[in-house]
């Protein structure tokens, strides 16, 4: 008996351990918490906030023309939803040493000169962005105030052209959020810049 | 008179879905450019979306120069998909394009609602450029990926290929 139970166990253990790691959220899925570095040398977590109704947790970073293009409008979503009790998190996931453009130093820059409200985190050592499945900046992640996610995807249809949006994904899934219901559609795709590491 | 020159004038513009400016050949749907460049036939399609402000995709397309020249004559296209921004086309693309001189085909896909076509790409791609996409037959292989050498980019077509 004592062996069978030792066997069981050895597969259990055997069969997490396997388990890929870097999958990525879907939604309905838990998000992980996480305690990242701001550019105002503040540590980050979402549990900081405890009156939150949800968290936009926006990967993005400083040299991407395609995330450069939303970089108004996450300042704008920032300002209308954090009121409303939606905090704004913008991750920059990408390794400094592989695009220096991206270190904390330049953030901290791109942050004043932009003027950022809300914190800009450094995923250092890049353990947050696999576990949610970012690929590419920009890439957003809505989540519910017990951090079960919502929404994944765009923040609108229209990347180049804010005037010329038609959809904006990430807005509709807030309100939807907001009234209980589920976000349509739950996940959207645009291009983007692949999130620099090593290889 | 004017009448031949209107109709002649429309006529052009219905069957002509694909406006050429310069040479360079641009999409305003994805599906257009599919029907217009890919063929269900014996040839062999290597599809690559870039962008002039993608520098991972910048640095790997003299790899799919090279492979190009290696493969002419054979069987083979490659099709450089640009998917810069309309804003960039004349300030951006177009010197570099001819600075370059590609020998592959170069076409610019101008379908900004990308959330309309890129699973029709494939399913799994998340958005993040570089991605590169083989065509041949009724058979597709796609991976969002970057290469680092021509052999590389070979050994990725060849596993497709030799399947």
């Amino acid at each position: 008996m004592k062996m069978i139970v030792l066997v069981m166990v050895f597969f259990t253990t055997l069969f997490t351990t396997n388990l890929p790691e870097e999958v990525g959220y879907k939604p309905g899925n838990k998000a992980t918490d996480f305690r990242l570095r701001s550019v105002d040398g503040k540590m980050y977590s979402m549990s900081d906030y405890k009156d939150a109704k949800g968290f936009i947790v926006v990967f993005t970073c400083n040299h991407c023309p395609f995330a450069v293009k939303y970089e108004d409008r996450i300042i704008e979503l920032a300002k209308k939803y954090e009121p409303k009790g939606y905090i704004l998190l913008a991750i920059n996931p990408n390794d400094p040493e592989v695009q220096p453009a991206d270190s904390y130093e330049l953030m901290k820059v791109r942050a004043k000169e932009k003027g950022f409200t809300f914190p800009y985190l450094l995923d250092e050592g890049q353990k947050i962005y696999p576990r949610y499945g970012a690929t590419k900046t920009p890439h957003v992640f809505l989540l519910d105030k017990k951090l079960i996610v919502k929404y994944i995807g765009a923040i609108d249809d229209n990347a180049e052209d804010a005037s010329a949006v038609k959809e904006k994904y990430l807005e509709n899934a807030i309100a939807a959020l907001d009234k209980n219901q589920t976000p349509s559609p739950e996940t959207t795709k645009a291009i983007g810049c692949s999130i620099k590491a090593k290889k | 008179m004017r009448v031949i020159i209107l109709l002649f004038f429309l006529s052009s513009l219905v069957f002509c879905p694909t406006v050429k400016s310069q040479d360079l050949l641009s999409f305003e749907k994805f599906e257009e450019l599919e029907k217009a460049l890919v063929k269900e036939n014996d040839t062999l399609y290597v599809i690559n979306f870039w962008a002039t402000w993608c520098a991972p995709c910048v640095k790997e397309l003299p790899y799919f120069e090279s492979y190009n020249n290696e493969v002419k004559n054979k069987k083979t296209k490659i099709i450089l998909v640009s998917l810069d921004f309309k804003k960039q086309i004349d300030s951006h693309l177009k010197p570099f394009l001819k600075k370059k001189n590609f020998s592959s085909q170069v076409v610019l896909l101008n379908d900004k609602d990308y959330n309309s076509w890129l699973t029709k790409v494939d399913d799994e791609w998340s958005g993040a450029i570089p991605a590169t996409w083989l065509i041949k037959g009724n058979r597709r292989l796609f991976a969002e990926r970057d290469f680092e050498n021509v052999d590389q980019l070979k050994e990725f077509v060849n596993s497709f290929t030799n399947q």
